[in-house]
């Protein structure tokens, strides 16, 4: 078996990216399509710090997925409390029934 | 084979796990959990990647922060005395074809690439060099990420708060 470098964590990245996607995509609650952005969050940061790690651009990357997560942070904030709003409005937090923009 | 690939291999193998788990099931509360289990993998890697700051960051913020608010979130917009909480899924066979060809063609993509890999030098300790990069280089961006947690923060409570008239 080939030694771990960065493809390695490139493959893995991809594919964790493809589960958000597929998570995105599928779920209804709107609760679970922010985990699916959580995890897509997360396959883009491995990519920032793995190529900060087998590149000479320093530290760079790892400043930028320090800026990602505090992002990732302030997203979640505003998206669960406008997923909140819409259970007010709605009763429920599927994203399918949900299509007008106030009642 | 050695301990830095086993390693390697056993938190890769968590994060994609349970990061499965996660899209897969159908219980809302278990999704969160196995979230966790994702966030930890991905912490791991971070720490084998040399950047160990970012994987306490990723522990501190992703588990004791956002999990805890999508979680509220669960609780908040559920009936619990419904037992079930349950998330339905749709088009499962369009996203499952589409995903599995995008999926396909970027780990390939990404494998086969030669990629022009330098070794950095990664410093013993990122927490003082991180420091420094942020209030030199970076401190612009870095003000206004305070700004926006700022407004992020005051938006929330406002939207979340919005008294009847």
């Amino acid at each position: 078996m080939i030694e771990v470098g960065l493809n390695h964590y490139l493959a893995v990245s991809s594919i964790l990216f493809a589960l958000g996607i597929y998570g995105v995509i599928t779920r209804k609650n709107a609760v679970m399509v922010l985990m699916g952005v959580e995890l897509i969050l997360n396959a883009a940061n491995i990519n920032f710090v793995a190529f900060s790690r087998y590149s000479n651009f320093g530290i760079n990357g790892q400043v930028y997925a320090l800026f990602v997560i505090i992002l990732a942070a302030a997203e979640a904030a505003i998206a669960l409390a406008i997923v909140l709003n819409i259970y007010k409005t709605y009763a429920n937090v599927n994203v399918d029934e949900i299509n007008k923009l106030k009642e | 084979m050695n301990i830095y690939d086993i390693i390697f291999y056993l938190f890769a193998i968590v994060t994609l796990v349970s990061a499965a788990f996660v899209v897969s099931t159908k219980n809302i509360v278990h999704a969160a959990f196995f979230l966790i289990f994702t966030f930890f993998g991905v912490a791991g890697l971070y720490i084998l990647l040399g950047a160990d700051f970012i994987g306490v960051v990723q522990i501190l913020v992703y588990v004791g922060g956002i999990l805890i608010l999508l979680l509220f979130g669960v609780m908040l917009t559920n009936k619990i005395t419904n037992v079930e909480i349950r998330s339905g899924t749709t088009q499962i066979v369009p996203a499952l074809i589409g995903v599995g060809l995008f999926a396909g063609i970027l780990v390939l993509t990404m494998v086969s690439t030669e990629w022009k890999s330098a070794p950095g030098e990664i410093p013993f300790t990122t927490a003082y060099s991180l420091g420094k990069v942020l209030l030199t280089d970076f401190v612009l961006i870095f003000e206004l990420l305070g700004i926006l947690l700022l407004i992020a923060l005051i938006g929330a409570a406002s939207i979340a708060r919005r008294e009847k008239e």
